[in-house]
């Protein structure tokens, strides 16, 4: 009984890893990428907001959610470019100006998104991995969005870039050093602006997967934060795409915890471990402060590790 | 950060000078302001509504009558507190962005402590005392803790902050959910409610609480602190150079923690104001964003104490103006965060005009001191 009792937990768990982690994959890689050129935004939680709603919005409109996928995308593309745009010019504070495009993103999805909380708009299909298990709660757990794939792709896309491509050198050139960029002939400003932009695209597409996979629907309390944590997660994988990708894995179970500890009856308690990936992060930060080694993985220009 | 801002600073500036730079400091955001609103009306015109009511009734919602004033200065009051929180810290060169979990946690240890006050029938001012006491504690507390592993462990404090902000909010969430649950808050899991015999009021003759009050007070000590006292000078000194006022032999790990949990204590006294006026118990209404918010209103104050209280009035107005232009011109509520969300944009790309502005720098003009 014991026993069942577990496997069914972690059957759960497995299935709300992958769906809860799919966001937090989005967003880490999107930070990943604008840190790894240097520059910081915290403001991608306006994206994920704002991306969820533009997703639901043309999704319902046009009937086809992975249009909205795309127009959610483009929406962060814009946050991010404006993010970019602002802290291009001399004297502003990047932190500052990520929390004002979190406000920002959060009111304007709020605003268009009013007329959306009601309608029902068509949601991204799942690929059923499982159903040849004849396991129907593992068949479940295993029903995996598209876009958690498209997320693995990418990291090992990037990650590949990053060590193979001039454009992959020419960003990571850009975070450790601006003023070898520089000599380089490297314009340091436009590689950061379409780092922020690119970045904010990446969590667009997260934020959609908010609205139309998982938990599905369009309300202005969608997010638990999943944006702002991108920093966190981003420091936790070391800013490393592959490592990204386990983190948010690990964000994502530690998130899933409770609703799988519900469907055995256990209904509290279980704060403690929605915790824990930050109290390890925090961890991991003050282990790695005064360590040479993991300094070799901070880009350099980064404003948060100075 | 801006040490010009506030306080006498010992040059030989001529007066000159320094009007030039009061000037600087007062065209740049009011033209800022303007232009965001020159945005805004632009917005509004593109989705067919009027400026000239938006504004209209803004004004009147905000400081049109007596108790619109009323309700933007209650507004105000969390924000001042939460801006005291992230302007303390940036004096010394800190990016602390963990008010809200300082709040968070300060209203809800206000909330722990106040089960066997209220169980014992202790005395309302005494147990105001105890509670808000405690949540000052615990918020000093976290704050204080992010700013000594800043200085002691080098761990970035802008980060572990944001870190502590969400272990905070779990560490509500598992005793609201847990062992202080109120078996009668069904659907939203709840602390015991304090009961109206311990709920703060409102000013004598007013519907402003207590907590603006507190706001004031607090903004009015801080900037003494900050701009009239050795400390303060200290402070500011360490957030200027760090290596300079340690060769000066400044305590400067002193310095750092005590103005960290300085801020931590104005969090969890507006944690303590949001359950003992507000909500009159802790539950995950106390997550409201005002940490966030609060630190935008303090770099629009340009971190000096007494500026923030202005600023959080207008946008308390603003917050306070929702309800109006919703009903009356049948416009979402979201309508005025997206106006707060584009002052706070513009306000903040308009740092940049800082001395680019020819007219407002005497050496362009010619009469160098």
């Amino acid at each position: 009984m014991m026993e069942s009792a577990f496997i069914t937990v972690l059957i759960a768990m497995l299935g709300g890893a992958i769906r809860v982690s799919t966001p937090f994959m989005f967003v880490a890689l999107g930070e990943c990428l604008t840190e790894k050129s240097g520059r910081i935004n915290l403001g991608l939680e306006g994206n994920l907001v704002l991306g969820a709603m533009v997703a639901y919005a043309i999704s319902f409109h046009t009937g086809n959610p992975w249009i909205g996928v795309l127009a959610a995308g483009g929406s962060g593309l814009i946050l991010g470019a404006l993010h970019g745009y602002i802290c291009k010019l001399p004297k502003v504070n990047d932190i500052a100006v990520g929390i004002a495009i979190m406000s920002f993103g959060t009111g304007v999805a709020f605003f268009f998104g009013k007329p959306y909380i009601q309608p029902s708009a068509p949601r991204l299909d799942a690929i059923h991995l499982g159903d040849w298990t004849g396991n129907p709660a593992l068949a479940q757990a295993l029903q995996v969005n598209p876009l958690f794939f498209v997320g693995i792709i990418l990291a090992v896309a990037m990650s590949w870039a990053f060590a193979n491509t001039r454009w992959g050198l020419i960003v990571r050139m850009t975070g450790d050093s601006a003023a070898s960029a520089k000599a380089m002939g490297v314009s340091v400003d436009w590689v950061r602006f379409l780092a922020t932009a690119a970045g904010g695209f990446l969590a667009g597409v997260g934020g959609a997967f908010l609205s139309l996979y998982y938990p599905g629907s369009w309300n202005q309390g969608l997010s638990s934060g999943q944006g702002l944590m991108a920093v966190a997660l981003v420091i936790f994988a070391r800013w490393d795409p592959i490592r990204c990708i386990w983190a948010a894995l690990l964000f994502g179970a530690a998130g899933a915890i409770g609703p799988s500890l519900q469907s055995v009856g256990i209904s509290q308690g279980y704060y403690f471990f929605n915790a824990a990936p930050y109290i390890l992060t925090l961890f991991i930060m003050i282990a790695s402060a005064r360590s040479k080694g993991a300094a070799r993985e901070v880009p350099g220009e980064l404003s948060i590790t100075k | 950060m801006s040490a010009e801002a506030a306080g006498p600073i010992p040059t030989t500036r001529t007066p000159n000078v320094r009007t030039l730079k009061l000037a600087e400091s007062v065209f740049v955001p009011v033209f800022a302001l303007v232009g965001s609103f020159l945005i805004f009306s632009l917005f509004l015109l593109v989705i067919g509504k009027s400026p000239v009511d938006f504004f209209t009734l803004v004004w009147t919602g905000g400081f049109g009558s007596s108790f619109s004033i009323q309700q933007s200065l209650q507004r105000s009051a969390p924000l001042i507190l939460t801006a005291l929180a992230f302007a303390i810290p940036a004096r010394i060169g800190l990016t602390m962005i963990g008010a809200e979990g300082a709040l968070v946690l300060g209203g809800f240890t206000a909330a722990a402590i106040a089960i066997p006050l209220v169980t014992s029938g202790a005395a309302a001012p005494v147990a105001w005392l105890i509670m808000a006491i405690t949540s000052m504690a615990a918020g000093g507390l976290w704050i204080g803790l992010a700013g000594w592993l800043r200085h002691y462990r080098g761990v970035n404090e802008t980060i572990s902050s944001l870190l502590l902000s969400y272990i905070a909010i779990a560490i509500m969430n598992f005793f609201v959910e847990g062992a202080l649950r109120d078996p009668a808050s069904a659907n939203k899991p709840s602390t015991m409610p304090i009961g109206d015999a311990y709920r703060i009021g409102s000013i004598p003759g007013t519907d402003v609480h207590w907590g603006f009050a507190a706001g004031v007070v607090l903004a009015i000590i801080l900037y003494i602190l900050m701009s009239r006292t050795t400390f303060g000078f200290a402070a500011r000194m360490t957030g200027g150079n760090v290596r300079a006022a340690k060769a000066q032999g400044l305590p400067v790990g002193f310095l750092v923690v005590t103005c960290c949990a300085i801020a931590g204590c104005c969090a969890g006294l507006a944690g303590f104001f949001e359950v003992t006026v507000i909500h009159g118990q802790a539950n995950a209404s106390l997550v409201a964003g005002y940490g966030f918010t609060g630190i935008l209103v303090a770099f629009l104050a340009r971190h000096n104490p007494l500026m923030i209280v202005p600023v959080a009035i207008i946008f308390g107005a603003i917050a306070a103006a929702g309800g109006l232009v919703q009903r009356r011109m049948g416009m979402p509520d979201a309508t005025v965060l997206v106006l707060q969300g584009i002052i706070f944009v513009v306000l903040l790309a308009s740092d940049t005009l800082y001395g680019r502005i020819k007219f407002f720098q005497p050496e362009a003009r010619g009469d160098r001191t």
